[in-house]
């Protein structure tokens, strides 16, 4: 909502405070201002002025040499291009030493020889938009009125010596999407009376009524609706002071009939419509809900089609305008209209709305009628444009007005005490300063029996309840004034288990030198089951953005490698990344996708790298699979977690492990496969993604010691040759599994596949530690438990080197 | 014979001084005063000796042996002390040079504002609550005061997934959930996540970002106690000496709803290019909450009153730490995410 100044003072006020000022008091009073704009742009030294004469240019067939009067003895001679200069015409003139918006100054020139002192302006030189600009002057100079004087000021002819206050309104607040509304809010922060437009004219007595039949056949969808009939007008621009108003309020200057509509709207806020009388032929207005495939071509030359649920104004056999959104080309007011009908309605505000959500069509009415318009203004506005009409047009009014009035126009009644406001602001207004501020805002209010009894104006729709009465007093009493308190009581805060095993998470992978990534849930739908733990139907969105972002992802793994690539692509030596995030999957009763939290990683390009000491490492997969270890031993689960060869598509066919958690599957860790990491540009590169939840599940709670082993340990070395495919894991579990508790651990420390073995075979050597924590253990008890061992390799066909 | 102990005595000395390293040294010793050196045969021929002169020979042999063996002692020593010297000499090392690489890892910005509000807020006894991403239509809006239809809905661009089911557009349908599960009691919690809203990605703009919001609800809750909240979250992020101001706003799920303005922490107040010359910076909106929210999730709004705010962790990062474009917080660049190492104690 732009907000001109000069035309809000007609109401209210405001000439004690300056721009700004003002501004800052309606912002911090609840309408924020998001911009003050100063309409002179520091515009100086234009005038108006005379074309006396007019020459074409001697040398230039484009451009006119002019004598032109600005109110001095003598004439000045200017340079024109514009194609529609003219002699007689009054014109915008900036003289020598003349400032226009966008820093230009006009200094004496001259034109391919010929002397020019000023130029000739258009209204887009006077910083207007071109979009505002009347159509007949949006491609030349702009011609002013016969009857203006030359070397008058051209910034005050056009009200640009003014200030627009640009208004954000929250949804609750359309009452400022009037002028009237935006004086009502100012008057009460100043604490002023609000000056409403007189409203007489002098009617017809020929009766409305007698020209026009009305009928209303959905009350629900359109409660009220009022007819004024003006005849004999005279179609034709608009006075200066109305198309400058327009024009400040962001609105475009057409002819008088329709700016008065435009006025009457952006004045009370109520839309109005006018059709011409003839052209709607029948004498009538049906409104109605449209029949399913109707068919209407509106003012913007388009064919409609419309809805059962789609509110129309017909003339009794077609359709004439769709309610509260656009009016029908059939019957628009035209230059050689002589009756028209002015259109004051209330439509149902969600009727409106869909049917221009539908359309695609927001206009400045449907915004309005789809918040809701004053009930008790449809009639004032009416009678607003008919006298207007009857000003401006040298229209007749036609006594009476053509009505069906059912709307319900009763205020709201709230019911508040004053403590009840105090106590939620925690504040002590008393009841005087209340009464106050209901006052200034014009709402009536009684006070009885402690308690308030307030009837909110119905121009304030947003007023509904006591916590609104709260605001109201709040905001102008004024947000600085509340004091500052905490809650009171005191419980104690604490994160879940869950939350504080998640941050414990994230700290073994900072520690393990990760960076934490954050990436989008959204992925293409080709992303989005990519190395997922489960096989589970995807959510798609229903209108995405774009097919990148249409599909909720299944795994973290695609976008780590996005970033992963990304990185390598800016030469970073080294990727290491981890995120914890949520992934989706499948459909659960209620329709929504069990969102499972995962915790993944991605690690490419060189680990440990100290090169003067000739130290120098690559990622690979045990680098990633120290971390993974690291987040088990960390949360206890080290003896609870196995990992198995598997197969996964995108992965490495031999590099690939799937992670059991007692027994079920909750993890992968991988080198991407090559194609994949030639796909992405990156070199060998590993992931690994765990479910955060089932891993955060089975985490030890408690954290039980164990005796600190006070008698020496025996260690004795194992070599075995083994077929290359036995996992070495297999052979750990054996050894465990042999049926001595002396064994308390077993470590693979040494694996050869050189030319010194047999085809096929690898040596791996195991490492194993015996020991009692009561006793000093005797050589023989340890021979005893080694040959357990022995025994139990020699069964599963291990051979001992 | 004392004279040849005499002449015996300078000569061991002076191949003890002449004796350049231990092993040089050691033969002195052997030589001199081993089983076959000429001072065992001084004392091996003492038998000759008259039964008077032996104990003084006797006493005479044993200082000239003692001075021997003290001084070959003290050479050693300091021979030794050389060697170690010139050992130590020979294991310099150059300490300018880089140590051994340790990676650290960090959290994201993000999270590290993220959590820096939840341990606030954790230690002013709030629990953190958490919830799905894809929600229900009911608890995303219709909970919060926002039937359908409603045009403050257009507010926020959704991204549905079907007309029941839509990708949640701020982390209040927590708040719902938690009041419902609550069944009354009284509730304090903070409520981080990810949200999502329909807007292209540009420096200003993220179809994905993190939110937190709080929720307060018990007797007597007043406007009073949200400002001096939001005082102590604004002092812990920005520093202590920042101020808040509140403005009147609007937000469905709350009445009165107010947006708050923090004082410019890069200028103080007076005015620069963050503040864009205001002094004030809007970092959040709050209210209390609206009583039909408070009744749908069965709070008899008679009897308690709450408050709630909302705060963007993506804004509150770019003014801490002057990020100025909101993809970097999505493309993790390693040289973006590197710089967060640093704890601010
Ligand atoms: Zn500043």
């Amino acid at each position: 909502m732009l907000v001109s100044l000069k035309w809000l003072s007609q109401y209210v006020d405001v000439d004690s405070l300056t721009a700004n000022e003002l501004a800052e008091k309606i912002t911090r009073a609840g309408i924020e201002v998001d911009a003050v704009i100063d309409r002179s742009q520091g515009m100086t030294n234009v005038v108006v002025g005379h074309v006396v004469s007019k020459e074409k240019h001697p040398e230039a067939d484009k451009l006119n040499v002019c004598q032109v009067d600005v109110g001095e003895e003598e004439l000045q001679q200017i340079v024109c291009g514009a194609p529609n200069v003219d002699a007689g015409q009054k014109v915008i003139v900036a003289r020598p030493g003349a400032k226009l918006p966008g820093g230009i100054k006009i200094k004496k020139a001259k034109l391919r020889g010929q002397e020019s002192n000023g130029m000739i302006c258009s209204l887009q030189e006077l910083g207007i938009e071109g979009r505002l600009v009347p159509k007949a002057y949006a491609e030349g100079i702009y011609v002013l009125p016969a009857d203006s004087v030359p070397g008058a000021d051209v910034l005050a002819l056009f009200g640009l010596d003014d200030t627009v206050l640009e208004l954000g309104l929250t949804p609750n607040r359309s009452d400022a999407m009037s002028m009237l509304g935006v004086a009502y809010d100012v008057a009460a922060i100043l604490g002023q009376d609000v000056k409403l437009p007189e409203i007489t004219y002098a009617a017809a007595s020929e009766k409305a009524t007698d020209l026009l039949k009305l009928r209303v056949e959905n009350i629900e969808a359109n409660p009220m609706y009022a007819a004024k009939v003006v005849k004999n007008i005279e179609v034709k621009d608009s006075p200066l002071w109305l198309q400058n108003y327009l024009m400040a309020a962001g609105v475009r200057p057409l002819n008088n009939v329709v700016d008065i509509t435009n006025y009457v709207l952006m004045e009370y806020g109520q839309p109005l419509h006018a059709f011409d009388y003839d052209r709607l032929e029948t004498g009538e207005i049906v409104t109605r809900l449209a029949k399913d495939g109707e068919t209407m071509t509106t003012l913007d030359d388009q064919e409609r089609k419309l809805a059962s649920h789609n509110l129309v104004i017909t003339n009794g056999l077609e359709a004439e305008a769709i309610a509260g959104v656009m009016g029908g080309e059939k019957s628009e007011v035209t230059d050689a209209t002589k009756t028209v009908v002015i259109e004051s309605a209330y439509f149902n505000p969600g009727s409106v709305r869909r049917t221009s959500k539908e359309i695609g069509l927001r206009s400045d009415s449907s915004a309005r009628f789809e918040k809701g318009v004053d009930p008790n203004r449809v009639l004032v506005a009416a009678e607003r444009a008919a006298q207007l009409l009857a000003e401006l047009a040298n229209g007749e009014v036609l006594e009476g007005t053509v009505l069906v009035d059912e709307l319900d126009k009763t205020p709201v009644r709230i019911v508040v005490s004053p403590d009840f406001i105090n106590g939620r602001l925690g504040m002590k207004i008393s009841l005087e300063e209340m009464l106050d501020i209901l006052a200034r805002l014009k709402f009536d209010v009684e006070a009885a029996n402690g308690v308030l009894v307030i009837d909110a104006p119905t121009r304030r729709g947003d007023i509904k309840i006591p916590e609104d009465i709260v605001e109201e007093i709040a905001r102008m009493y004024g947000y600085d004034e509340i004091p500052m308190s905490l809650p009171a009581g005191d419980q104690p805060g604490k994160l879940t288990a869950y939350q504080a095993g998640r941050r414990i998470v994230r700290n073994v992978m900072e520690g393990a030198g990760l960076y934490q990534a954050v990436t989008y849930s959204l992925t293409s739908s080709a992303n989005a089951q990519k190395f997922a733990l489960k096989e589970e139907t995807t959510t798609k969105l229903l209108m995405p953005m774009s097919e990148d972002r249409s599909t909720l992802r299944q795994s973290l793994i695609p976008h780590l490698v996005e970033s992963a690539s990304y990185n390598v692509a800016r030469q970073a030596d080294t990727v290491a990344l981890y995120e914890v995030g949520s992934v989706f999957f499948g459909q659960t009763a209620e329709g929504t996708p069990v969102e499972e939290e995962h915790l993944a990683l991605v690690l490419t390009g060189k680990w440990i790298d100290n090169s003067w000491q000739g130290e120098k490492k690559n990622v690979d997969f045990f680098v990633a699979k120290g971390m993974i270890e690291a987040v088990f031993a960390k949360l206890g689960l080290t003896n609870h977690v196995t990992y198995a060869k598997a197969v996964v598509d995108g992965l490495h066919p031999g590099r690939t492990a799937e992670i059991l958690l007692d027994g079920e599957k909750i993890g992968v860790l991988a080198q991407l496969h090559p194609q994949e990491q030639k796909a992405m540009d990156v070199k060998e590169t590993y992931v690994a993604e765990l479910n955060l939840h089932a891993i955060l599940k089975a985490a030890k709670e408690e954290l039980i010691y164990s005796v600190v082993p006070r008698f020496p340990v025996m260690t004795r070395d194992i070599a075995l040759e083994l077929d290359r495919a036995v996992p070495a894991g297999e052979i750990v579990a054996i050894i465990n599994n042999a049926g001595t508790k002396l064994l308390k651990d077993v470590k693979v420390f040494d694996v050869y596949e050189g030319e010194k073995m047999a085809e096929g075979k690898k040596s791996v050597a195991f490492s194993l530690k015996y020991f009692d924590p009561e006793r000093t253990l005797t050589d023989e008890e340890v021979v005893a438990a080694h040959n357990k061992v022995l025994k139990a390799l020699a069964e599963a066909g291990a051979e001992v080197r | 014979m004392e004279q040849q102990l005499t002449q015996l005595e300078q000569e061991v000395l002076t191949k003890i001084a002449e004796a350049a390293d231990l092993k040089a040294l050691n033969e002195v010793r052997v030589a001199y005063l081993g089983k076959k050196g000429p001072i065992t045969d001084l004392l091996k021929g003492m038998g000759k000796l008259s039964a008077e002169e032996r104990p003084k020979m006797g006493a005479l042999v044993n200082t000239v042996r003692e001075n021997v063996t003290a001084q070959l002692e003290q050479k050693v020593a300091l021979l030794e002390e050389a060697a170690i010297l010139a050992q130590l000499e020979n294991e310099s090392i150059d300490v300018t040079l880089p140590g051994a690489q340790v990676r650290i890892g960090n959290r994201h910005p993000l999270t590290r504002v993220v959590e820096e509000i939840e341990d606030l807020f954790v230690g002013m006894g709030y629990e953190i609550a958490e919830g799905p991403e894809v929600e229900r239509d009911y608890y995303n809006f219709e909970a919060l005061n926002l039937p359908k239809g409603h045009p403050a809905r257009d507010m926020q661009d959704t991204f549905y997934i079907t007309e029941e089911l839509l990708l949640r557009t701020h982390t209040s349908p927590v708040q719902a959930r938690t009041m419902e599960a609550k069944k009354g009691e009284h509730i304090r919690i903070i409520c981080p996540g990810k949200v999502f809203r329909r807007d292209a990605d540009d420096a200003t703009h993220s179809h994905q970002f993190m939110q937190i919001e709080g929720l307060v609800i018990g007797e007597n809750i007043r406007m009073s106690d949200l400002k001096g909240t939001l005082d102590v979250l604004a002092k812990k992020m920005f520093g202590a000496e920042r101020e808040i101001r509140l403005r009147p706003s609007f937000f469905p799920f709350t009445e009165p709803s107010v947006e708050v303005d923090v004082s410019c922490h890069k200028c103080g107040g007076e005015g620069c290019n963050v503040c864009k010359k205001t002094g004030w910076i809007e970092i959040l909106g709050a209210g209390m909450v609206h009583p039909n929210v408070l009744e749908m999730a069965g709070y008899d709004s008679k009897k308690v009153s709450g408050f709630a705010f909302g705060i963007g962790a993506e804004r509150i990062a770019m003014l801490k730490y002057g990020v100025d474009d909101i993809r970097h917080f999505y493309t993790n660049d390693t040289r973006f995410l590197s710089q967060f190492h640093q704890a601010e104690v």
